[in-house]
């Protein structure tokens, strides 16, 4: 990693200061390599065959020869796409995570825009009751909805995961926040010019607060890409699996007890998509993310 | 969030427009009507979801939690039963005990170690800022399923890197069993989810530091100040909302905690680890509604969750607002 290979001074008078930096340096270095060090030994994991997982620790290696490079394989890759629908469900996370991203995002800026920039009957009741309950854990929502998913005849269908989870209260809240900074000169003008309402929310509103819709993207992409529990209780048929649930239940098979390079290999090809979304929004996530929190 | 740059880079609104009023002048019916029930049509979507999906399920959980189930169809009326049964029951004030365990030391840890990062990489001789800032938030992005797999196997006795590294210390703790003995596999717990969440934290401090005044630093020095004395009455009080952020935040998700205990344990003999180490308040709500089919009683767990959360950040927030007081 980056251990910061700055020349230690040999000028006497600078020195103290310059020690502290390279120690600063090193400190930094040293904890970025623990921070990292599980993903190094996942990849590496996934390259093993089965009779080095566990003897070595990151690559297999002879004190003469160094590192075995041949003994390095792809199989636990293949095995996983062979033994289990593994494509199948990176497939189903990439379709409910971006499904889920977008229906979030539109509904709730279009509820977060009215809230901000309308005076209209009810507003004032609707924020108190949404408000209120944002105080009450999800969890206590879990069974009322598993009674309703099982009454309409939605369990085992993708409308369980997308319809309920659309209303995020604390995306609308978020919104309307961003939101209460569009002048209103601004959109009074995109009315003088024929704009209708809709198109306010669309070209006028929505640009000025990206900063925040790219922090608000990815959290909420993460959010559905990673959940377990609702999932895990309204899905069953395997091949409708999201990618934490496949893996989940790879863990209790026995085949991968003894494999386990194929769960490793799933493990990190599971993590890759995040990985892509968070370098692709990176700018706009840590400005956007932190500004809301920084002014309380 | 970002009133500031919100205004930045928008287009003049000053165009001087002659026949702009028209379109609003003639079209009275359909255009009046658009821009009168623009608000309701835009709200309407999510006020629908909202009663189906919130609204009424939190009334619906009230009184299924007043019901004993057997299965979703079979159920019969016990008033306050459950909830006078689960005060005596031993198994739910073990669960208790985990999770209060688990976010006391959870949560002791994490803030000083995000606080910590962030204070060396704000030092302005730190080079890479964004390398060394991004290796440290990488794992949030792993999701807690990911993270347990990965925990798994890293504390894997005998063979994980984790034991290995510590058998180089003092080689006995090489036979180190972390998920197997019921002390270590809490420790265990903590652990990965420090390693998820440090990061988290780590982002919002720096930024908070950052919009810490430069002159109180200034002012501070010139009364003769020391680093101490500076951290202690500029940099504290100048992050405190951001502290107060992450601690209330922080507890809330750690009291509901879940998925990492779940899948840790899956290999180890039921999912709530060695004599219930990994038990917490949402997985047995999970193990009544799901694994004993209790519907009710499960929505009892989950409103007695509720009401600890709500009396944990309320007295959270107050004591927060004490010491501002106290500061000023």
């Amino acid at each position: 990693m980056t251990r910061d290979a700055e020349p230690i001074p040999l000028s006497t008078r600078k020195a103290p200061k310059d020690i502290a930096g390279v120690v600063l340096h090193v400190i930094l270095g040293v904890l970025a390599l623990l921070s990292l060090m599980p993903f190094i030994w996942l990849i590496c994991s996934t390259f093993k065959s089965a009779g080095d997982f566990f003897t070595y620790t990151f690559l297999p290696w002879d004190a003469d020869t160094g590192i075995r490079w041949h003994d390095l394989t792809l199989e636990n890759y293949r095995r996983l796409f062979a033994r289990e629908p593994f494509a199948l469900w990176m497939i189903n996370s990439i379709f409910l995570a971006s499904a889920y991203t977008v229906s979030v995002v539109v509904l709730s800026s279009l509820a977060g825009f009215a809230l901000a920039k309308y005076r209209f009957a009810g507003r004032k009741v609707l924020m108190l009751v949404m408000l209120g309950t944002m105080l009450v854990p999800g969890q206590v929502l879990l069974l009322p909805n598993y009674e309703v998913m099982y009454t309409i005849g939605w369990l085992d269908s993708y409308a369980a995961i997308l319809v309920p989870s659309a209303v995020s209260v604390f995306g609308m809240f978020l919104f309307r926040q961003a939101m209460l900074g569009v002048p209103d000169e601004l959109l009074q003008a995109g009315r003088m010019d024929g704009c209708s309402e809709f198109r306010l929310w669309w070209e006028v509103a929505l640009p000025i607060v990206r900063p925040m819709i790219g922090a608000f993207t990815l959290l909420s992409f993460m959010g559905s890409w990673n959940s377990f529990l609702w999932p895990q209780v309204v899905l069953q048929d395997p091949a409708r699996y999201t990618l934490p649930i496949g893996l989940s239940n790879m863990i209790g098979v026995p085949e991968y007890q003894t494999h386990y390079g194929i769960l490793m290999a799933g493990t990190l090809l599971s993590i890759l998509p995040v990985g892509v979304l968070f370098f692709v929004l990176q700018r706009d996530f840590v400005s956007g993310l932190a500004s809301g929190a920084v002014k309380g | 969030m970002n009133r500031q740059s919100a205004t930045a880079d928008v287009p003049s609104p000053a165009r001087p427009a002659p026949g702009s009023a028209a379109p609003r002048a003639h079209g009275t019916s359909l255009w009046g009507l658009q821009s009168r029930y623009a608000p309701y049509l835009f709200v309407a979507p999510f006020v629908i979801l909202f009663c189906a999906f919130m609204a009424y399920p939190l009334g619906r959980s009230l009184v299924m939690s007043l019901y004993k189930y057997a299965g979703p169809r079979t159920h019969r009326y016990i008033g306050l039963g459950h909830y006078r049964f689960f005060l005596t029951d031993y198994l739910l004030w073990i669960a208790v005990a985990n999770t209060i365990v688990y976010t006391v030391f959870y949560m002791s840890l994490q803030i000083p170690l995000s606080l910590g990062l962030a204070l060396m990489l704000n030092d302005r001789r730190v080079r890479f800022r964004n390398v060394f800032r991004f290796a440290f938030f990488a794992p949030f992005l792993v999701g807690n399923v990911f993270v347990s797999i990965i925990f798994m196997l890293l504390l894997a006795q005998r063979h994980g890197v984790i034991p290995r590294a510590m058998g180089l210390i003092y080689p006995p703790w090489l036979e180190t069993s972390w998920l197997g003995d019921p002390i270590n596999a809490r420790i265990a717990i903590v652990l990965a989810s420090l390693w998820l969440s440090v990061g988290w934290g780590m982002v919002f401090f720096l930024a908070a530091l950052q919009s810490v005044d430069r002159e109180l630093y200034e002012a501070a020095e010139v009364d003769g100040a020391g680093a101490w004395s500076k951290f202690r009455n500029v940099t504290l009080p100048g992050i405190r909302p951001v502290t107060t952020f992450l601690i209330v935040t922080g507890t809330i998700g750690s009291l509901q905690l879940f998925e990492l205990p779940y899948v840790i344990f899956l290999q180890e003999g039921g999912a709530a680890g060695p004599k219930w180490a990994g038990l917490t308040i949402v997985m047995y709500l999970y193990q009544q509604g799901f694994e004993v089919g209790d519907l009710g009683a499960a929505c009892a767990l989950g409103w007695l969750l509720a009401l600890m959360i709500l009396v944990v950040a309320a007295f959270q927030i107050r004591a927060s607002r004490a010491v501002r007081e106290d500061e000023r």
